[in-house]
């Protein structure tokens, strides 16, 4: 780690990205998210890696594909409706198993929407956005020297599952500054050989085939269970925090930037003698259900409150793990506007 | 210690950049800082606003309803915002353009003639850190000369612009 | 004895899937045999495209990226910046190369990707049975142009060498036919010289191959190579459109 340095979230998030390995960048312009490929298009270059500006976000996700199947930590980034573009290519790269990252920096929608900061795109990112039955293995950070320490390992968690790696941040993740120590680059060249890829080293008996078709529907059937395990497998992965949760009467619950506003809101709340807390989810895919099964089944928890920037997305993941034990409530906004703590602790005396 | 700042104006007038600098001295001084800018089309169409929370321990929100301290560099901005400040709260004029005074009396209002005094260093680009050195004196958050060095630092590049901005800085200090 | 012809060691010994009369099985053969006449021992990564080719995979002997539909050029452009030294080429039907993936195939030219393209043209889509291409011709009938293409209704088809031809990106760009032996030999020099282009690193080749299908064109096979030579030439002429030089 280096000494810590201001930087905007985009541009951190892309620099650490590099300092994980990542060599290979396709992109395509939409706000709020420019200030990733813009960075990328300078620093690639300066580490023998290559950006491209491709000619949509359709093409962008190919060229991942293409990249990521030739052996590359190949990463794309865009926003709502661009992601919404690239959800077919990430539907073939999940089938074809191949590891890759992907950001998204949300704004509001749906349609063009705003540039605004939203959480719109929850069901889209943990539900599989395109078609067929897969998953991705989806981070929420809520500050921006968590992006950087899930980024800077997200190359690698791609590469052991071979699978699509989301980051779903927002509009001010990606815009705001914040002091970050920068982890050190690691060496690429001491990366363990990819022998599935594609990198025309091989021919014969011994050549790779990247693909996802499998016509036969038995054949996809053993695809599909291949996929279950992996997927059972990701738990491991499941990451969450709690605050000040243990003797709470009333638990909030946000993921990436509302997690920080439900934090303050905590806080708000303690002073007024409100026994609140909150379970942040880390990873969205997967969900960390046991936590809030855990606290559901507790005494002294009332309720449980989802902060979310939509109307409704992730309080469905939090019903299903609460399984009816405790009411689950929800208070949103949209369009847009970002929640404040006060607004938050008005809405919390509401309802207690 | 957590202190919430708004800083607005015109696009141009450096309104995001005095925020860095504030969050660039909150940093060097090992603070935790956010900076959120306004983004987008909203910039561009000549209003410009940042939101700056620094604080002695992790910023849970980057996001301000009720500021301790709005800096207004034109009408529109401190028409927007004053109202949210916090009773008790600072608020920091550009008198160089805006010529009203504020009509709430529970807050501490500072008028300052930035661009007048900007010129005076050398620029009225400098009008910013003019402000700047107005706010570090009111607010007494940072050490002076620690601020002095960060002014150095962000302008490392172009060093001959550095004397001019010690000056602004030291004249919009003084004028507290 | 002495061995006078071999299968090219591009291809594997999976039998074609292909329809009696359809030219598919040909110009695989070509573009194995002009990648193994390029001799040296670069490599090879080919694109499959989604269409009749789909399976492009079980036929060439080589490492193969199977791409989403339209997608090949992007997928290889990919390829390309994490292989810079490796033979790569794609292979794409009119549907994919021309309607849905036009913008990807138009691009990858325009930025001189170094990579080849081969590219079937029989004027319909084979795979789903039948339905109009953007190259079927003016009055071919197709089960979703049931009365014959008018320009009028369904426009006009689209001639995408000349159209490429007129990219800097593009370094060779010809169309060459397989309606019979000698065009069959033309196509081969054709498809030879578009990959010396590659190994030269001179940019963006593509062969456009006249094709057929009898299948979906309700002909004989001997009907379509003369549906081929007789009618499709008169909108697609043969001939080189690009070539800069090596």
């Amino acid at each position: 780690m280096s000494e810590r340095i201001l930087m905007k979230g985009n541009e951190a998030i892309a620099e650490a990205a590099v300092r994980g390995g990542c060599r290979y960048f396709f992109g395509y312009p939409i706000t709020p998210q420019n200030e990733i490929p813009e960075y990328m298009a300078k620093r690639l270059p300066e580490v023998g890696g290559a950006f491209i500006q491709a000619e949509s976000e359709v093409a962008a996700i190919n060229m991942v594909y293409g990249a990521a199947g030739a052996g590359g930590r190949a990463m794309t980034s865009s926003s709502s409706p661009g992601i919404s573009l690239k959800q077919e290519g990430i539907s073939y790269i999940a089938g074809a198993e191949l590891p890759c990252v992907i950001v998204n920096m949300v704004r509001s929608g749906p349609g063009l929407g705003g540039i605004q900061p939203s959480q719109g795109d929850y069901f889209q990112s943990v539900k599989g956005g395109g078609h067929g039955d897969y998953r991705m293995l989806v981070y929420g950070p809520s500050s921006i020297q968590e992006a950087v320490n899930i980024i800077y390992k997200a190359f690698d968690k791609a590469d052991e599952y071979r699978i699509p790696v989301m980051i779903l941040g927002d509009g001010v993740l990606g815009q705001m500054m914040e002091p970050v120590a920068l982890p050190d680059a690691i060496d690429v060249s001491a990366l363990p050989k990819k022998e599935w890829a594609t990198d025309g080293t091989k021919s014969g008996a011994e050549r790779r085939i990247i693909n996802s078709l499998y016509i036969e529907a038995d054949v996809l059937e053993g695809m599909n269970n291949k996929f279950k395990a992996l997927y059972e497998k990701l738990k491991a992965e499941t990451a969450h925090e709690t605050y000040l949760a243990d003797d709470a009467e009333i638990i909030l619950t946000a993921f990436g930037i509302t997690a920080r506003i439900a934090k303050s809101a905590v806080d708000l709340l303690r002073e007024q003698c409100v026994k609140a807390g909150l379970i942040r989810p880390i990873t969205l895919y997967p969900f960390p259900s046991d936590v809030y099964a855990k606290y559901a089944a507790k005494k002294n928890v009332k309720k449980f409150v989802t902060l979310e920037l939509n109307l409704g997305q992730m309080v469905e993941d939090v019903r299903l793990a609460v399984n009816g034990k405790k009411p689950v409530e929800f208070y949103g906004r949209s369009g847009g506007n970002i929640m404040t703590p006060e607004e938050v602790v008005r809405e919390i005396l509401k309802r207690i | 210690m957590t202190e919430k700042i708004i800083i607005a104006g015109f696009g141009g007038q450096g309104v995001l950049s005095l925020g860095q600098f504030l969050a660039y001295s909150a940093m060097y001084e090992n603070k935790e800082v956010t900076w959120l800018p306004s983004y987008g089309p909203e910039m561009r169409g000549g209003t410009a606003n940042c939101s700056l929370v620094i604080s002695d321990k992790a910023v849970a929100s980057p996001l301000i309803e009720t500021p301790d301290c709005l800096i207004a560099l034109n009408k529109p901005s401190l028409d927007k915002f004053i109202n949210n400040v916090k009773v008790g709260g600072t608020v920091i004029i550009n008198s160089s353009i805006i010529k009203e005074k504020i009509e709430r009396t529970d807050v501490n209002a500072i008028y300052l003639e930035a661009n007048e005094i900007a010129q005076k260093a050398g620029s009225v680009k400098a009008a910013n850190v003019v402000v700047l050195g107005a706010y570090v004196a009111a607010s007494k958050l940072f050490p002076k000369e620690s601020v002095k060095g960060t002014i150095a630092k962000i302008f490392k590049k172009k060093p001959n612009v550095i004397p001019m901005n010690l000056e602004a800085f030291e004249l919009g200090y003084a004028a507290i | 004895m002495q061995q006078v012809f071999k299968k090219s060691s591009l291809l594997t010994d999976t039998p074609f899937h292909y329809c009696p009369g359809c030219t598919h099985g040909i110009a695989h053969r070509l573009t194995a045999e002009a990648i193994e006449e390029l001799g040296g021992n670069q490599g090879v990564i080919g694109i499959a495209p989604v269409g009749c080719a789909v399976f492009a995979y079980n036929y060439f002997n080589c490492d193969i990226q199977q791409a989403a539909h339209g997608r090949a050029p992007a997928v290889a452009t990919g390829i390309r910046r994490v292989c810079p030294d490796k033979i790569i080429f794609v292979y794409q039907g009119d549907g994919d190369l021309a309607s849905i993936g036009m913008a990807e195939t138009v691009h990858a030219a325009a930025r001189g990707e170094n990579i080849t393209v081969i590219f079937i043209n029989n004027a319909i889509y084979g795979m789903t049975g039948g339905q109009m291409a953007p190259t079927t011709l003016i009055g071919q009938k197709s089960t979703t142009s049931p009365a014959g293409r008018t320009a009028e209704l369904q426009g006009s088809p689209i001639r995408v060498s000349e159209m490429l031809a007129t990219l800097d990106g593009a370094a060779y760009i010809a169309r060459v036919s397989l309606h019979d032996l000698k065009s069959v030999i033309a196509a081969k020099k054709a498809i030879k010289k578009a990959f010396d282009y590659q190994v030269a690193k001179k940019g963006f080749s593509m062969v456009e191959v006249l094709s057929t299908c009898p299948t979906n064109w309700g002909m004989s096979s001997e009907a379509s190579m003369d549906y081929v030579k007789n009618e499709m030439t008169k909108v697609y002429p043969l001939g080189t459109f690009k070539e800069i030089g090596l």
